[in-house]
This record gives structure tokens, C-alpha cells and sequence, in this order.
């Protein structure tokens, strides 16, 4: 018997020989940055995920809780990854109260799923985020990537109202609760979110969900240059309209977006046919209020100077807000190879994405930028070749990304990269302090490490 | 601690030390000294001392705290953060703001106002609390029902570690590297660390704001009246509710406009474009009228809006005059089960032999039932507790929490077993341990003492620190 063959046996044993996903070639769909697991289990109970991890710890190995493994590329490669624990077939919706616009819905509940069945009710989770399709409810929380809609409704830590997972110690544990106000006890779920599995896996979360609005409205402004373009975004945000999106387009990311577009015969914004700088915004409400937004958007975008400025026809809103939800989805298939960084910044300048920009200089890459709302930059670097100087190119543009967000009192993340570019990547904690901190939450959280360790830069 | 801080910046009298001994709350707790650092570097040598004679560090912000979170439960070291209250920076332009803790919650709105921004959480006590103590509480207010508690609005904090370490968590844009632990931090009630410096996210002001007060017959039809507003997916900026009893108490006192014949009110807000605004308060209308409003009255100018505000904002204070003291809780409940929720109050306060008011944020579920008693009299004393106790214990059965916005405190630590498993407070308490080991900062909160939890374990007195 092999070692995996004898893992999988032992581990079958312990949580039910009809929860293990056995076939080799089954297991290489749960690889991680190249790292295949020696056994996949998939429980269709928390009870279940709790006998995984307890095996896990005392056997002494790796074990990373997945969702739709749409986006377990962030972060960084495992250390040890010997058990993926797939949380897939723990998805009934636990508790939803409409009355109360409460929900608790196991984690390995599609998105898309509850989307449908919020839809029923009126009401929505506003959590546009990529891979949308598959992504699950446990996923996406601990991916920790952000919505689209985060200017108007804010991230998962604004709606996120508790949480149960199993901890290290193979305890199924909760914070918070079922209520929209509540400061009973540690906010522990809060740090679920980006925790790319490494604080426990996660086996229900409870939301506030929202009222469907009644309509909705998108615009587009064009600028000739990214100063045009910020500058304009500047001023609608001083002008307080409630937006539920406002991101900023270079040149590259609309060619990408038109191409896609076209390509499965969809309606495409007339505006992207230019080869300029485009701000997108959507917003919604009643009808007054939308025709109120998409007024005083095309002033300011006629006071801005804008080179174009259009109201979009809502089969256009719809694919164009679609895609900008799936742009870390499409960047990353955008060539051959692709590393996205996303910055969070206090604020955008022109100068920033031209240093940005610079790190391309004489390297065979393009990049395309995309400025969301809240000073939240997609950087992505593209190569036509992967070669080893591509790979070079591409460790140097991720660390000058970095360098770039820190001295603009801001932070980068990766968000992708292949796996030979991360391998190359000596990625220290930016501050040490902060990432004693961290190892402390860690080891709280996961005495014996056996949570997916090294996924998070330094080391966690 | 006086050459550390001057003298000035120190009290050891026990007549300057017992005015620190209470907070909003029914507790009482007197801690040995207290200081006034006026710096970062201050609180981290204070804390390095303190951690050298083994003695307690409890933080406090102006001690409007209503679950005993700012008191010295262990005796020790008291720093009151009233003289590090400065707005350290504003940029309206990204609507961030970074200030001291002691800078009181309101005059940051006052400061950034000019420019059409505010600071969201308004907790009543706005006038007074401040923005480190709503840190620390993770502090609401009537307007959280749109726009979220102080969590919602904190970017990144600096904090001094039991140990004297000074960290930073978070940052300006608000996304975090790593864990959230600005998340964990906000709301931990002092527990973890204490918090030097605050980066704040401000908001824009809404362009029209509209305030009606709904007139109902009884406090039935008002609940029904939140239930239906709720569950139609209209989200007011605010929604508060007084009963009749209440309301009458607050109108002899205020004179807002409240008709004292009524069963129960509710004081609603809505704001945003002005498209929006008109829209939304036809609809509220509607529902009340629907629900057997007797009459749904719009404040007709910011007068009017700003007297039925004061009405609710004193209302604790007006209760003030009925009794010598009163306890308020804090239980949340869904809002679907508001008027089960208000009828198993009622009957609880009869089966103690109290009269329980109700003021609160019924928008989001948060009730403030109000136990007014005589705390001289040691049996109505002990009695208010049970009847407390026994409210809570309600919420919680109707799938709600112990609190919603005033912490756990030393006030219901002992419940705390309500809401969470063995497992659930005992990684609570490993997460605790792993920031302040010793339980040198701020002990006796949160973790019920009776399981072993969260003990005192620092006892040592202060007297010799004080060279």
C-alpha cells in the first residue's frame, strides 16, 4: 500500500470510508500551488469536518479546508498539505429569518445557490465576488477578497454576524450570533476573513442580507489620460452619491473586457469601443433616484471634461458590471502568465500608477489596472511567454508593487502568480511587530499548526 | 507613577479616587490610583510600571459605559484617557480622520462637519463618551441601523500590549495584511490592549434627512409596525421606540412634542438623496398607517427634528427623576420577534413587581428595557438583578444575543454561558491569553469568573508605586 493509499485508508476510517475521495486523479484537482494532498475528504456534516481535523491533529499533518477551490490560489503555498478538507457537501441553509434579514447558511452553500433563493424573498447578499458560479459562502469568507459592491454595502466584516468553525483543537466552536447588533464576547468570525484556512475551517456563517432594489442604473465617462479619469472619480465621490460601484479602467483592462465580451456575444458598452481611460459606476433605488444619479453623473463628467459620457442600457450595465465582479476570475487567464496584485491605498494618484507602471519598463509585459472604489488597486502584469525572465520580471514587479503601495502609506497584496514566481518571492512581513501579533491569533486559534501552514506572508 | 506622569497627572486620595469608582453601569469598583498620560509613550510606561509591582491596568474613556467595562474590578492602576483628546489629523478629502482616544465623540463630528462629513456611531452619551471608549465597546447609537456600529468605522488603531509594546493593527485604507485584527480589537472591552490612537473612517452627510414620529394606541401595533417595516426591506437611517409609560416620564421632563395618551411611539428617520428620501418616508407612512398609527406626524424644520431627538437622546435622564437609579439592558432580539420579545418582558417585570420602561432601537432588534429601583434597598436590589437576568435569558431563547451595544462587562460576564459552549469561551479565553497572559489588563470582564474563566490573577496593591 502506498503512503497516500494508507492515508486515505486511516483517514477513512476515522470519518466514514464513504466521505474520501480516493482516485489519484481526483486528488490533483485539490493541488495547491503544485502541492497535491495525500487525501481529500468530504464530509456532508460539521460533525464530520470535526473528525477530519481531530484526525488531522493527531496524526500530526497539514490539513487546508477548500471551498470551490475557485480562488485557493491566494496567498502563499502550504508548508504541509496532507489532507484537503472539502466543505462542499456541508451546505443547507441553516436558519433564515426573512423578517429579520438574517441567514445562516452552512459553508459549502454556492453563492449562486443562495442568490436564488434570496432572490425568492427579495432580498440579496451583496457580495459580488469573482468565480461567483461555484464560489461557496465559506469560501469567499475566507479568501477575505473584496466585493464589488463594497462601496455602498462595505466588505464581509460589515455583514458577517457570526460564524462556527472547528478550531486546532478540533472543537467546533462559534462567535457572535443570529442578530444584526450584538458585541457579545470576541469577534472571532472577523478573523476568519482572508484567514485562507489557517485558523480553522470554517462549517457555517451567518449574514445580514438586504433588500433587492427596485432598479438599477450604470454609467460610463471617458477620459484621454488616468489623470482625467482620477480626477473625475475624485469628484464624484465628494458629491456623496450612494454608488454601489465606482472603478476606474485602464486602456488594457477595457480592451480585455471588450474582447471577452465579444467573444460570447454579449452586449458591450459602446463607450469601451474607445481606447481611453473609462470610470464605471453603478448605483441603484427607485427610479427617481436612478435617474437622479445618472444626471448628475453626466454633469460631473461633463464638468470633468470627459471625452465621452453614456448611460448605459441595462443589457450593457449588466455585462459590463459582470465582468468587472469576475475581473481577478479573467486577469488571471488574461495571457500565459499573469501576476495581480491588489494595493489598498489611502488614496489613488496618477504618480502611483505611473511608478506602477514603470516596473514594467523594458520587460516583455503589459499591465492593465483596475482603481476601485476606496483606494483598492488590481495591478495585473501579463507575459505573452512563460519563461524564466518572465518569471524574474514577474517576482521584481510584485515586490516593487509592494514597495510601491508601502511607501504610499498603503499595503499590496498577491493575489496570483504562478507557482514558479511565488517559489521566487522571499516574501518577508512588512511590519515584524504586527506579524508577532498574528502568530499569537495563530497559535490561539491553531496550537499545533495543523491548519494550512505557510499560507499567509512570514509564515502562518 | 508621579515622577513618571507629575503629580499633576496623578490622584491617590481616596476622596479625588472614589469619583472613578462607578461608570453608567450598577457596579462599583475602586481602583488604587489613577493617571492622566497625554501620550502614547505615557500610557506604555505606565503599563511597564504597573506590570513591574504587579498590579492591575484598567483603561477608561468618560466612564458613560453602562456594563461596568471601565471599572477596576482588581484594584490597580486606573488611566483615563480625558487629556489625550486631540484630533491628531483630518483628510476630508478621503474621509479618514486619526485621533486620540479621549477625544469625545461628538466634537469630531463638530470638527469635520464644515467640510459635509461626520463620524456615524452616536451612541446617546455623544455629548460625553469618548471615541476610545467606543472603541473599546464597539459603541452604537440610534443611527447604526444604517450605517453600522463603530467597527464599521474604525480604518486602524494603535494600542499598548499588557506588556508596554506598542503595535499597530490595521491601516488607513481599512483592508488588512494577514488577520483583521482591528476586528478582534474593536469591541474586545479593554481586555487586549488599550487603545492610543484611532484612524476613523468619516461619512458624507446625506443631502435631505426626514423625521417622522409614528402615534400609536398601543405598544403592540408600534411592534408590529417595526416587524412590517423590516420585513418590507425599507431601511430607515433610524428607528426608535418609546412606550407610553416611558414617553410620558420623558415629555414632563423635555417637552418634545411626545403625546403623553399614546401607547407607544416610534421616532424614525430617513436620509439620503432627496429622490429617495420622499419615497421612503411615503412608504413608512403607509406601513404605520396600516399597522393603526393613529397619526404620523413629519418634523416640519430642524427644530422640531432636534427636540424629538433631545426627547429620546435625555430619556434615561428623565427616568432618573422617577427612581434613584435605574438598570438598562441590552438584549437584542430578531426583529420579527419584537412583540413577543416586549409582551415577555412586561410579564417579567410583573412577575418582580417592577414597572419595566422601553426605549430603544427597534430598528435593529436592540432593546433598552429600563428596571427602575432603589438600590439602598438591598431586596428591590437583588430582586432587579433576577428580573435582568431573567430578561436576558428571554432574548436569548428568542434567538437573540445578551448584548448589543454596552459589552458584556463585569455586568453579565456569568451569562455569558447563555450564548456560548465550553468550546466557544474557551478559545475566547486562548485568544485572550495570547494578548494579555497575565490578565494584568483589565481583569474580571467578559469571561464568567464562576467557570474558572478570566480570573483576577495580578492582586497585588498599588501603594508602593506611588513613590
Amino acid at each position: 500500500m502506498t503512503a497516500t493509499a494508507n492515508l486515505a485508508a486511516r483517514l477513512g476510517g476515522a470519518v466514514g470510508a464513504e466521505h474520501m475521495i480516493a482516485a489519484e486523479e481526483e486528488l490533483a484537482a485539490y493541488a495547491v500551488d503544485g502541492f497535491v494532498p495525500g487525501a481529500v475528504v468530504r464530509p456532508t456534516s460539521a460533525e464530520g469536518a470535526v473528525e477530519a481535523v481531530r484526525f488531522a491533529v493527531a496524526e500530526k499533518l497539514g490539513l487546508l479546508p477548500l471551498g470551490s477551490r475557485s480562488k485557493c490560489e491566494i496567498g502563499m503555498a502550504p508548508s504541509r498539505y496532507d489532507v484537503a478538507l472539502d466543505m462542499t457537501g456541508v451546505r443547507e441553509i441553516a436558519h433564515y429569518d426573512a423578517g429579520d434579514l438574517t441567514l445562516s447558511v452552512d459553508a459549502g452553500m454556492p453563492l449562486r445557490e443562495l442568490e436564488i433563493f434570496l432572490k425568492r424573498h427579495g432580498q440579496f447578499l451583496p457580495l459580488a465576488v469573482p468565480c461567483f458560479e461555484s464560489t461557496t459562502a465559506g469560501g469567499v469568507i475566507a479568501s477575505g477578497i473584496d466585493s464589488a459592491l463594497r462601496m455602498q454595502y462595505g466588505t464581509a466584516r460589515d455583514f458577517l454576524i457570526g460564524a462556527e468553525f472547528v478550531d486546532g483543537t478540533g472543537q467546533l466552536c462559534k462567535s457572535g450570533g443570529r442578530v444584526v447588533k450584538n458585541v457579545t464576547g470576541y469577534d472571532l468570525h472577523k478573523l476568519l476573513i482572508g484567514s485562507l484556512g489557517t485558523l480553522g475551517a470554517i462549517t457555517r456563517v451567518n449574514f445580514r442580507t438586504f433588500p433587492l432594489p427596485a432598479t438599477s442604473g450604470g454609467h460610463v465617462a471617458s477620459f484621454a489620460n488616468c489623470e482625467g479619469a482620477l480626477s473625475y472619480k475624485r469628484s464624484v465621490e465628494k458629491a456623496g452619491l450612494p454608488l454601489g460601484n465606482l472603478e476606474v479602467l485602464s486602456p488594457e483592462v477595457s480592451r480585455m473586457i471588450r474582447a471577452i465580451l465579444q467573444k460570447c456575444e454579449a452586449s458591450v458598452p459602446g463607450a469601451l469601443e474607445r481606447k481611453e481611460w473609462h470610470v464605471y459606476s453603478s448605483y441603484e433605488g427607485n427610479e427617481p433616484v436612478v435617474q437622479r444619479i445618472s444626471r448628475d453623473l453626466e454633469r460631473i463628467a461633463r464638468e470633468a471634461g470627459a471625452a465621452h459620457s453614456e448611460i448605459l442600457e441595462p443589457a450593457a450595465d449588466d455585462s459590463l458590471g459582470g465582468m468587472l465582479r469576475e475581473a481577478y476570475e479573467w486577469l488571471r487567464w488574461a495571457g500565459p502568465a499573469t501576476v495581480i496584485c491588489r494595493l489598498a491605498l489611502p488614496e489613488v494618484t496618477p504618480g502611483i500608477l505611473t511608478k506602477l507602471s514603470g516596473l514594467m519598463d523594458g520587460e516583455l509585459v503589459r499591465g492593465a489596472f483596475l482603481v476601485r472604489a476606496m483606494g483598492t488597486v488590481y495591478f495585473a502584469a501579463v507575459a505573452e511567454e512563460v519563461t524564466e525572465a518572465a518569471a524574474v520580471a514577474f517576482a521584481k514587479i510584485a515586490l516593487g508593487a509592494k514597495w510601491v503601495a508601502a511607501a504610499n502609506n498603503g499595503h499590496a497584496s498577491l493575489l496570483h502568480a504562478p507557482t514558479e514566481v511565488k517559489s521566487k518571492l522571499a516574501l518577508a512581513p512588512e511590519s515584524e511587530k504586527e506579524f508577532a501579533f498574528q502568530q499569537r491569533i495563530k497559535l490561539a486559534f491553531d496550537p499545533s499548526s495543523v491548519f494550512a501552514p505557510g499560507r499567509i506572508v512570514g509564515g502562518l | 507613577m508621579k515622577s513618571l506622569l507629575g503629580a499633576r497627572n496623578v490622584l491617590d486620595q481616596t476622596e479625588d479616587l472614589i469619583l472613578y469608582e462607578y461608570d453608567g453601569s450598577v457596579e462599583k469598583a475602586r481602583p488604587d490610583l489613577v493617571v492622566f498620560p497625554h501620550t502614547t509613550e505615557e500610557v506604555s510606561r505606565v503599563v511597564k510600571l504597573a506590570l513591574r509591582y504587579e498590579v492591575p491596568v484598567v483603561g477608561r474613556g468618560a466612564g458613560t459605559g453602562l456594563s461596568g467595562g471601565a471599572l477596576a474590578r482588581g484594584g490597580g492602576v486606573m488611566i483615563v484617557f480625558a487629556r489625550m483628546n486631540k484630533i491628531l489629523e483630518v483628510d476630508t478629502d478621503n474621509c479618514r480622520a486619526v485621533v486620540q482616544p479621549g477625544v469625545v465623540n461628538l466634537d469630531l463630528t463638530r470638527e469635520v462637519e464644515h467640510a459635509g462629513l461626520y463620524f456615524a456611531p452616536d451612541p446617546s452619551s455623544a455629548k460625553s463618551c469618548t471615541i476610545g471608549g467606543n472603541v473599546a465597546e464597539n459603541a452604537g447609537g440610534p443611527h447604526t441601523l444604517a450605517y453600522g456600529v463603530t467597527a464599521n468605522h474604525v480604518a486602524a488603531l494603535e494600542l499598548v500590549l499588557p506588556d508596554g509594546e506598542i503595535v499597530r493593527v490595521g491601516s488607513r485604507h481599512g483592508d488588512v495584511r494577514g488577520y483583521d485584527l482591528c476586528g478582534l480589537f474593536v469591541g474586545s472591552e479593554g481586555t487586549l490592549a488599550l487603545v492610543t490612537e484611532i484612524t476613523v473612517k468619516l461619512s458624507r452627510k446625506a443631502e435631505a434627512v426626514k423625521t417622522l414620529l409614528a402615534i400609536f394606541e398601543t405598544i403592540d401595533h408600534a411592534s408590529q409596525a417595526v416587524v412590517e417595516i423590516t420585513a418590507r426591506g425599507i431601511t430607515p437611517a433610524a428607528c426608535e421606540m418609546l412606550d407610553g409609560w416611558t414617553l410620558r416620564v420623558v415629555e414632563d421632563y423635555i417637552h418634545a412634542g411626545f403625546p403623553r395618551d399614546s401607547g407607544a411611539v416610534l421616532l424614525l428617520e430617513v436620509e439620503g438623496l432627496r429622490e429617495g428620501v420622499e419615497g421612503q418616508a411615503a412608504a413608512i407612512e403607509e406601513v404605520c398607517r396600516t399597522c393603526r398609527a393613529r397619526e404620523v406626524r413629519v418634523a416640519k424644520d430642524e427644530r422640531e427634528r432636534d427636540l424629538l431627538w433631545k426627547g429620546r437622546k435625555n430619556a434615561f435622564g428623565a427616568l432618573g427623576r422617577l427612581a434613584p437609579s435605574n438598570y438598562v439592558l441590552d438584549g437584542v432580539i430578531p426583529r420579527s420577534k419584537l412583540p413577543q420579545a416586549l409582551q415577555r418582558i412586561r410579564g417579567i417585570g410583573e412577575k418582580f413587581g417592577f414597572h419595566v420602561g422601553n426605549i430603544f432601537h427597534a430598528g435593529d432588534g436592540n432593546l433598552h428595557p429600563i428596571v427602575l429601583y432603589d438600590p439602598r434597598n438591598q431586596e428591590q436590589f437583588e430582586k432587579a438583578i433576577a428580573a435582568s437576568h431573567e430578561i436576558v435569558r428571554a432574548c436569548v431563547e428568542l434567538g437573540g444575543a445578551l448584548t448589543g451595544e454596552h459589552g458584556v462587562g463585569m455586568e453579565k460576564n456569568e451569562l455569558m454561558t447563555l450564548s456560548f459552549s465550553e468550546a466557544d469561551l474557551a478559545l475566547m479565553l486562548r485568544v485572550h491569553d495570547a494578548m494579555n497572559p497575565d490578565s494584568s489588563l483589565n481583569p474580571g470582564k467578559i469571561f464568567p469568573l464562576s467557570k474558572g474563566c478570566g480570573e483576577i490573577r495580578i492582586k497585588k496593591k498599588a501603594g508602593d508605586m506611588n513613590a
